[in-house]
């Protein structure tokens, strides 16, 4: 064998097609490709740690019939590999079992956002300019701050891939993009003392990257938690930072996504059209912003991607849908299925978005009088239950007195409801400040918090 | 306390390499040549099945098929990788190129040492039955078992996920200092979830069995049994009142918190992190760490628990290491990178995700063992204070120690007995000062249940445990005033 066969876009989607062709009798079939090439270089102490790149290539195969789906993925797309796939997709949906809303998505009416995405210029990068970013965003980390003692990691990814979908439902569509990130871990110290800080962008152009914010967030994160202590414990109004208000906001649109709402793991089941949030927060999803990298033409089912209004002044406008969820709810889908090559299309966001308030940057600390900023949180994953709503997450950031920004706490936590928490947002920044992957969020304010520390 | 496998192998032998010796040979000949000073192939084929049953009916059965070869070419300080799922002669050639094209700009030339390539290059299972010979309509009916006990458990249960994954992985490792061995990993795992629904809302209950085996797996454990359990917890949680806010005393019941020794210590001991500065243990081996009696073990022998492997992904045989004595820090944990740079022997901590992956420094199965006390006086000589009956998931800062977990199952202690169940909250501590404000351990050691942990973006699985213990004062991140 004399290497394998490179495939276009345009191969990948007759690929996806050809194998939807084989759908027998009442058999549905949907087939997604993909291939893609990436690089990661890491700088260390002046030098490249290392560089790290792979093609891959994948496909996912799911076969419905009769209301029942089976599933099958592989990381090839070797000839004898695409065959067994779809064989064993087969196989699985002997097991399934019927459900009348199971099926895949139908073409509809709704136009794709015509973006074009696939812009070129992260092609153009070469490995020695690659190594070059990454020991210059080391470099810069240094030389921000004289308390800046080392960055555990300072690295640079890009990647492009290409891929398609077709579905003996008609569809087949495709794309092919590329982007590229950077992230560093600069480390503070005093005497004893060390603290970690992290920042990182990512986008569609190596020219779009926002290295000045990476440096100038990483080391002030760093250097502003020396010192921090344990807060005593008391219940608190808390300004969440933007990239804490963006992961919150992000948990928020999850549970909105139809599929936790039918199976009854929602706390916002049944409130379409009822208060959920002051009236201040307008929260939709948005990949028709080219700008981001949420930004898509079309779903993980091959619909059109389109804006959704999730709350709209602090009313539940509605929740978001793939296929199978819109027909199990009579409704039609909103171009919200979210998957990879290899998993079955769930339901979520993709670029979810909230809209700017009144209280300006510099009034922002003043408006709160005594609480604390919330500048990180950890343990997302494990301290928010989405089907109760109750959450309790590490925090660390600086308190707040007399409407001045004073100082650092850490070993703490903040906890509530979801519930709670949005209808005692008192304020949002008049301000959206720039977050990776070309999103933006302005700070969340927040009555009555449990801050535990001491 | 160590467990011991009483499982025979596997009748079915991997009757080849994943990749011929020739060609691994040749690879890594091509790496050497190209400009690397040591050079290493790692192949690796998975084969998973997962089955999800959710309201009442199986909703996904999902196989998956992956297969490739990473090549690691090292000079000086420089790593360089590459990785493919071609897996011709050509193709690994390319990416051995590839791989050793940055690694050129330190290289004084290396040579192979390769005397022993093919000698471990086979490996079987080391379980009882692969669970790819059992026919799905056996695992759907476990998991049918699983949704009517379940269900049958309390009428406030309305929804019920029950999950069923097994996973092969194969993997073989060589480099040019002679390293070539295989391993064949089996991992077998059932999970059930429940919601229940009350006045108050709803709350949910878990609870997941996983070990390095096949389906002997449930010869030892009952899916009914497991989604009672579930069940009961989830219905217990609606009565559940808010969790106090601040220092409290902390029992943690066995096997439900070694999560804790995961996050507060575990990661901090990873030699990669203690090199760069960020780890709150740098330099302080042979200087007490934790409360006297507190003895830490990493151990990849573990017989079936989650963490168990024959060879670590650098083709290095796991042991059991001992990383805190009675209190005194004894050693990190080590791969082969940070381990040459510092003139030992690595401690077969070296894994990844997949073959796309570079290795780094991990944990396998983490663990204290046992004190003197008796579980029952321990919670009976708590005046006040919350008993943790099962820990979540954790996150640790490891340049300051400070780390969170997450409460799935709490209780509050008062005068000395377990009363009523809590809410969900978070635990904050501060990794060395919670290792020394342990004030009881006790003689009841367990394992916990399976884990994932997260570094850097990959993910490995691991297992941990511990006796009932208790820390004089941990933040409760509850709400109740």
């Amino acid at each position: 064998m004399n290497g394998r066969r490179q495939f276009d876009t345009d191969e990948l989607s007759q690929l996806a097609r050809q194998l939807c062709e084989q759908a027998q009798g009442t058999e549905q079939i949907e087939v997604c490709v993909s291939t893609g090439r990436s690089t990661t270089v890491r700088a260390y102490n002046g030098d490249v740690e290392s560089l790290r790149s792979g093609h891959s290539a994948a496909i996912g195969v799911r076969v419905i019939t009769d209301g029942r789906q089976g599933f099958a993925s592989a990381g090839s797309l070797d000839t004898d590999v695409i065959a067994d796939t779809l064989a064993a997709a087969r196989r699985n949906v002997m097991f399934g079992e019927p459900d009348p809303h199971q099926g895949l998505a139908e073409p509809d009416d709704v136009a794709p956002p015509g973006l074009d995405l696939s812009d070129p210029a992260v092609l153009s990068v070469s490995d020695a300019d690659k190594i070059a970013a990454a020991i210059d965003l080391e470099r810069r980390c240094l030389a921000a701050d004289p308390r800046i003692a080392g960055v555990r990691v300072a690295a640079w990814s890009d990647g492009w891939s290409q891929s398609a979908l077709a579905s003996s439902t008609g569809i087949c569509v495709q794309s092919e993009h590329g982007s590229c990130s950077v992230g560093a871990q600069p480390l503070a110290t005093d005497g004893d003392e060390t603290q970690i800080g992290y920042a990182g962008d990512a986008a569609w152009r190596p020219d779009e990257l926002d290295i000045d914010r990476v440096v100038t967030e990483s080391t002030s994160q760093a250097t502003g938690q020396l010192g921090a202590t344990k807060p005593p414990s008391e219940r608190v109004t808390v300004v969440l930072a933007p990239p804490v208000a963006a992961a919150f906001i992000g948990v928020v649109a999850s549970v909105l996504a139809a599929d936790s709402v039918l199976k009854g793991r929602s706390p916002f089941a049944d409130r379409v059209g009822e208060q959920i949030a002051d009236e201040r927060l307008h929260l939709v999803d948005d990949p028709t912003d080219p700008t981001t990298l949420g930004a898509a033409n079309f779903d993980g089912e091959g619909l059109a991607a389109r804006r959704n209004a999730l709350i709209s002044a602090g009313v539940l406008s509605g929740f978001l849908h793939n296929a199978y969820t819109a027909r199990r709810s009579d409704t039609a889908s909103t171009g919200s299925a979210v998957r990879g090559t290899r998993s079955i299309p769930g339901v979520g966001t993709h670029a979810p978005v909230v809209a700017t308030g009144d209280i300006a940057a510099g009034d922002l600390h003043a408006s709160v009088g005594d609480g604390v900023l919330v500048r990180g949180v950890s343990g997302l994953h494990s301290g928010v239950n989405p089907t109760s709503g109750d959450f309790s997450v590490g925090a660390w950031g600086h308190r707040i007195a007399g409407g001045q920004l004073a100082e650092p706490f850490r070993e703490a936590t903040i906890a509530s409801t979801l519930q709670r928490m949005l209808l005692g947002i008192c304020g949002i920044g008049a301000t959206a400040e720039p977050l990776a992957g070309g999103m933006s969020m302005p700070p969340l304010v927040v009555a009555d918090i449990a801050l535990s520390g001491v | 306390m160590t467990r011991t496998s009483d499982i025979t192998a596997a009748a079915e032998i991997t009757a080849e390499p994943l990749v011929d010796l020739d060609v691994v040979d040749a690879t890594l000949r091509a790496a050497l040549d190209a400009g690397g000073e040591w050079a290493e192939l790692f192949a690796e084929d998975r084969e998973s099945t997962s089955v999800v049953f959710d309201e009442g009916r199986v909703e996904e059965m999902n196989s998956g098929r992956d297969r490739g070869v990473g090549i690691r070419v090292t000079a000086g300080e420089v790593t360089g990788y590459a990785h493919t799922s071609d897996l011709s002669a050509h193709g690994l050639a390319d990416a051995a190129r590839t791989a050793a094209a940055v690694a050129t700009r330190q290289s004084h030339g290396g040579t192979v040492d390769m005397q022993s390539l093919g000698g471990n290059a086979l490996a079987e299972p080391r379980v009882a039955v692969l669970p790819a010979s059992i026919g799905a309509e056996r695992k759907v009916a476990l998991l049918r078992a699983a949704d009517d006990a379940a269900r049958s458990t309390h009428e406030a249960v309305t929804q019920v996920t029950a999950r069923y994954g097994e996973s092969r992985r194969r993997i073989l490792v060589a480099n040019t200092h002679g390293v070539c061995a295989a391993d064949d990993q089996v991992r077998t795992l059932f999970s059930v979830g429940c919601v229940a629904s009350g006045d108050g809302g709803l709350q949910t209950g878990r609870e997941t069995v996983g070990y390095t085996v096949g389906w002997e797996l449930f010869d030892d454990h009952d899916p009914a049994e497991l989604a009672e359990r579930a069940a009961q917890r989830a219905v217990t949680k609606l009565a559940a009142r808010p969790a106090p806010s601040g220092e409290v005393p902390v029992v943690i019941a066995r096997g439900g918190g070694g999560v804790l020794f995961h996050e507060a210590c575990g990661h901090g001991l990873e030699a990669d992190l203690v090199r760069k500065g960020a780890s709150v243990f740098a330099g302080r081996v042979g200087s007490q760490v934790a409360a006297s009696g507190v003895t830490l073990v990493d151990d990849g022998t573990m017989g079936p628990e989650w963490g168990a492997l024959a060879i670590d992904d650098e083709g290095h045989p796991t042991q059991r290491n001992e990383l805190i004595s009675d209190g005194i820090l004894t050693d990190y944990m080590w791969d082969w990178l940070r381990s040459r740079d510092e003139g030992r022997v690595p401690s077969g901590n070296g894994r990844r995700q997949s073959y796309t992956h570079l290795p780094m420094v991990r944990m396998t199965n983490t663990f204290v063992t046992n004190g003197d006390n008796d579980p029952a006086d321990i919670i009976a000589d708590t005046p006040w204070g919350v008993y943790v009956a099962h820990l979540g998931g954790g996150q640790v800062n490891t340049a300051t120690g400070d780390f969170v977990f997450g409460m799935t199952e709490s209780y509050l202690i008062e005068d000395g007995v377990i009363t009523e169940p809590l809410r969900e909250g978070n635990l904050i501590g501060n990794g060395p000062q919670v290792l020394l404000d342990i004030d009881a351990l006790g003689n009841d050691f367990a394992m916990g249940s399976p884990g994932t942990c997260g570094k850097d973006g990959q993910g490995v699985p691991v297992g941990d445990g511990q006796p009932t213990l208790r820390v004089r004062a941990l933040t409760v991140g509850g709400t109740a005033a």
